[in-house]
């Protein structure tokens, strides 16, 4: 059901498919990235880190290295400023090691110097001397008591005994009497699987540009998916006040997540500091594997009771997260999430985090959410196949909807998981023909859908011109969604809207683009930003007529007396209304400011088709469908490039995605030649099919779809190569020597 | 190691730099010359967001050293549009929604005006494989591939 159908709204631009404001700029190499900006006199910044999963550093020597010709600064942990917040201190440890290196790749000291090949050098002359110490770096042996311990005094206070001192977090959800419920199923399917962290792949390194002088203001340039939280954050690392520390994001080539923190921006400003000239550090790819975000790595346990005629009795699932040498809260989205999707008389899911010596995690795509229903689509597969019923039909007698008590506490109001069920059941991909030695898999796919602090400036130009300002990185052409809603609400056509996205000291605080928050809040706002700046345009209306403000109304793009009562006069356009604003008054803008509330929970259901090679093990997606409520789909162009580009980063995580480790605890595919995203030749085109249920929290019904496309991938894949090849697979990701070896042990 | 001096046109116009004898091409066009539009993603060939054209042959500029531009034509992103007029490929990609964050479309659209240049109708394969060295993280390539064809039906037609 389409907003539009269902009588409540007719919208005249929002829902249709204008070029976005930063296309062109994008297209010609205008457009200005992180590492595309340079500053006179500025230097390199290059970052030493340690080749040891976890050592003690027993010393640093920088003395060589500040004696080199055009090196002009060597800083370590102890140039930046003691922190008491506890997680605001691991993003600072984690950009600068702090007595112990946690992971391959971490940050030990760093230098700027005149050139490139300077700064290379000087790393070089730094002696480094470590004491190498055990390590771990598999979620289920950090477990373990005896386990090395990556930071003691870490450990949750709730650890059962016979744990290892590396847990960090443990929570439950769920309802219902578990075990009563078990007792009503005829099949009971409880297996374990294990998920390898991946990272989010943003073909952008980080990269930025640092300026601090000498009485203590900054200016920082740099690629985020948040500029107030890297204030936030490196004022705090610095021990500076926000308001002396200017951020401005650049254009952001892909974040997905991992761009929501930072890691050498307050190295770069320390740098800057000491030097009193501005730095540049730019990442290496060799550098963002190894000590940027990537995903949790996982280990979990699911059991799914059920009738022979497919009901769901009882769901049960124990999740182990480890987000890396860092205390991290990853695994309760995964545990919120994991049997979201169904309405369970009795439900229960237990989490836990391990630290390990690997790099911090950071946020990817629906964080938590993949791995775990990943587990769990791939039981509810499996009793499908043992029980013989449909997989589709299975999920919607089982499927939550308006009045479900989730799985995680809330009642869901209005969700779309039937309707996206039912359009997958309707189309022509789950009925076409497979042919020999293939196979079809699906799975369901959730995401929250976030909201947050949010600010919006929406001033009006004296020619009829719209700007807007706001204050999140547009990281897939939000630009665009955020322009078509204020042109809809101000009732102007989209070209005469610019909006851009302001710095740090140019607008209140805004969250960081995140969990799929932005053209819901930010939209939110602008709307409301909009609303704001027509009450001024009609109380100047009012003004010209000589008539109360309360007697004018807005309609299409005018301020109009309302009702005969009012007056008769012309329509005010906004330009009309515009044009003569100095003399009624002044400047006309709009603002609001809020913690925004009521974003809507969003469901996908994918379909792919596959064949497995029996010789290699390589599988190949022949077909492939993505079906999801978005609620209002503003741009409906970037909503499918969120759904197709959300479906294929979880098809690289099904494949061939991992991080591989050696027994030294060293990352062995720190590159895109090892670690291997999905190219062209690899895929099918993503066919879409988007579900309009409006979110009741959104005036246009606008949900958020950023998310959840990366959820359904991994099971929908895994259940489709499992059926292939009649091995029940339990692993990702499933490369060619992973399948071809369950493939041989089935024999 | 002393800098040498380099003789080369790119996009066309004739231009002398410095560099030093190991310098990447990628390096001197952005760090030299201000060509930014030419993107660094990893350095090692592997990404393809560096790809220019060096008298006509498409590589990745990271794996080219400066010194060898000497009496080349390079092409880069920065010399695709013609004053106002954008290339078909740069007009289908806005049409087509084909770039979401746009850090790989400059190295995308070279080397797909490369392919064009060598196969005016490929089908959908070939494009696909043609584009197997540029990675994009975004989009999933379905609408780069529609585009791709777009650009390519409307230069036939021209």
């Amino acid at each position: 059901m389409a907003l539009d159908s269902n009588g409540k709204r007719v919208f005249k631009v929002v829902g249709t498919r204008p070029a976005r404001p930063d296309g062109v700029d994008k297209v010609t190499g205008r457009a200005l990235y992180g590492a595309d900006v340079s500053a006179p006199g500025m230097l390199v910044g290059r970052i030493l880190r340690s080749p040891h999963a976890h050592a003690r550093i027993v010393s640093i020597d920088t003395s060589a290295a500040e004696a080199m010709q055009g090196v002009k600064a060597v800083i370590t942990s102890r140039d930046f400023a003691v922190v008491e917040d506890a997680s605001t201190r691991d993003v600072q440890v984690n950009c600068m090691a702090d007595g112990k290196a946690l992971y391959d790749g971490h940050a030990v000291a760093a230098v700027a110097a005149t050139s490139a090949a300077v700064a290379k050098a000087a790393l070089k002359a730094i002696k480094v001397i470590y004491e190498v110490l055990p390590h771990v770096t598999d979620v289920d042996a950090a477990m373990k008591a005896g386990s090395p311990v990556v930071q003691a005094s870490r450990a949750v206070e709730n650890v059962p005994k016979g744990f290892s001192e590396n847990v960090t977090h443990h929570c439950e959800f769920g309802h219902g009497d578990v075990a009563a419920g078990f007792a009503k199923a005829d099949k009971i399917v409880s297996r374990s699987f294990k998920t390898a962290a991946t990272h989010q792949g943003y073909i952008e390194p980080h990269a930025c540009l640092a300026s601090m002088t000498s009485d203590g203001k900054a200016d920082l340039w740099c690629c985020t998916q948040g500029q107030f939280n890297v204030r936030s954050l490196c004022a705090s690392i610095m021990g500076m006040e926000a308001s002396q520390l200017r951020v401005t994001a650049s254009e952001i080539g892909g974040g997905f997540g991992g761009k929501t923190t930072v890691f050498i921006e307050p190295v770069a400003l320390a740098l800057s500091k000491k030097a009193g000239r501005p730095v540049k550090v730019v990442m290496t790819r060799d550098e963002v594997f190894k000590a940027t975000g990537p995903t949790v790595s996982t280990s979990i346990d699911v059991k799914i009771g059920m009738t022979k005629d497919g009901r769901i009795t009882a769901a049960e699932a124990h999740m182990r997260y480890s987000g890396g040498a860092f205390p991290c809260g990853t695994v309760d989205m995964g545990a919120m999430a994991g049997f979201a999707a169904y309405d369970l008389p009795a439900v229960r899911t237990y989490g836990w985090n391990a630290l390990t010596n690997r790099p911090k995690e950071a946020a990817y795509r629906a964080p938590g959410a993949p791995q775990a229903i990943y587990a769990v689509e791939s039981v509810v597969d499996e009793l499908c196949q043992v029980l013989k019923l449909d997989p589709l039909d299975v999920r919607l007698l089982n499927a939550a909807r308006k009045g479900t008590q989730s799985s995680y506490g809330p009642v869901f109001d209005d969700i779309g998981l039937v309707a996206t069920l039912e359009a997958a059941k309707a189309h022509p991909h789950y009925h076409a023909p497979l042919g020999a030695g293939q196979a079809r898999g699906l799975s369901c796919g959730f995401w929250f859908n976030f909201g947050g602090n949010t600010c919006v400036s929406l001033n009006v130009n004296t020619d009829g011109t719209v700007g807007v300002t706001e204050g999140n990185p547009d990281i897939g052409g939000s630009r665009a969604s955020i322009s078509l809603m204020a042109a809809e609400e101000l009732g102007i056509p989209y070209d005469r809207i610019r909006t851009i996205i302001a710095d740090t000291a140019s607008l209140g605080h805004n969250d960081v683009t995140d969990g799929s928050r932005v053209t819901f809040s930010v939209g939110l706002a602008t709307i409301k930003a909009a609303q704001d700046a027509i009450r001024k345009m009609c109380g100047r209306a009012a003004k010209i007529w000589g008539i109360d403000e309360e007697a004018v109304e807005w309609i299409d793009g005018a301020a109009v007396p309302a009702g005969p009562n009012a007056g008769k006069f012309p329509p005010m356009s906004l330009a009309e209304i515009a044009a003569v604003s100095f003399q009624t008054g002044g400047p006309i803008a709009g603002h609001h400011e809020f913690n925004a509330d009521g974003a809507g929970v969003s469901f996908g259901v994918h379909l792919v088709d596959l064949e497995v090679d029996k010789e290699t093990g390589a599988t190949k997606i022949l077909r492939y469908t993505v079906f999801q409520d978005a609620g209002k789909a503003v741009h409906p162009a970037y909503v499918e490039g969120q759904m197709q580009g959300g479906a294929v980063q979880g098809i690289g995580w099904a494949l061939n995605e991992e991080y591989i480790y050696g027994a030294d605890g060293r990352l062995q595919n720190a590159g895109f030649l090892d670690y291997r995203v999905p190219v062209a030749s690899d895929l099918p085109m993503i066919d879409t099919v988007i579900l309009e249920i409006p979110n009741p929290g959104h005036p246009y019904g606008v949900r958020g779809v950023g998310e959840t496309p990366i959820v359904p991938p991994l099971a929908a894949i895994s259940n489709g190569v499992s059926r292939a090849t009649g091995v029940r697979m339990s692993e990702l990701p499933m490369s060619p020597p992973r399948v071809l070896k369950a493939i041989m042990a089935r024999g | 190691m002393s800098n040498i001096h380099v003789t080369t046109s790119i996009n066309g116009d004739p231009v002398e730099f410095v560099c030093a004898p190991d310098e990447p091409l990628l390096d001197v066009l952005r760090n030299r010359l201000g060509l930014t539009g030419v993107k660094e993603g990893c350095g090692t060939g592997d990404c393809g967001a560096c790809s220019v054209l060096v008298d006509g042959r498409l590589v990745c500029s990271c794996l080219v050293l400066g010194v060898e531009a000497e009496g080349a034509e390079i092409s880069t992103v920065e010399g695709m549009a013609e004053a106002e007029t954008l290339h078909p490929l740069q007009q289908a990609f806005i049409d087509h929604a084909a770039l979401q964050c746009g850090v790989c479309t400059p190295g995308i659209l070279v080397a797909a005006k490369a392919l064009l240049a060598k196969n005016p109708d490929p089908t959908d394969e070939e494009v696909r494989f043609w584009l197997a060295g540029n990675l994009c993280r975004c989009t999933g390539y379905d609408k780069i591939v529609r585009a791709v064809q777009d650009a390519a039906a409307q230069m036939r037609s021209a």
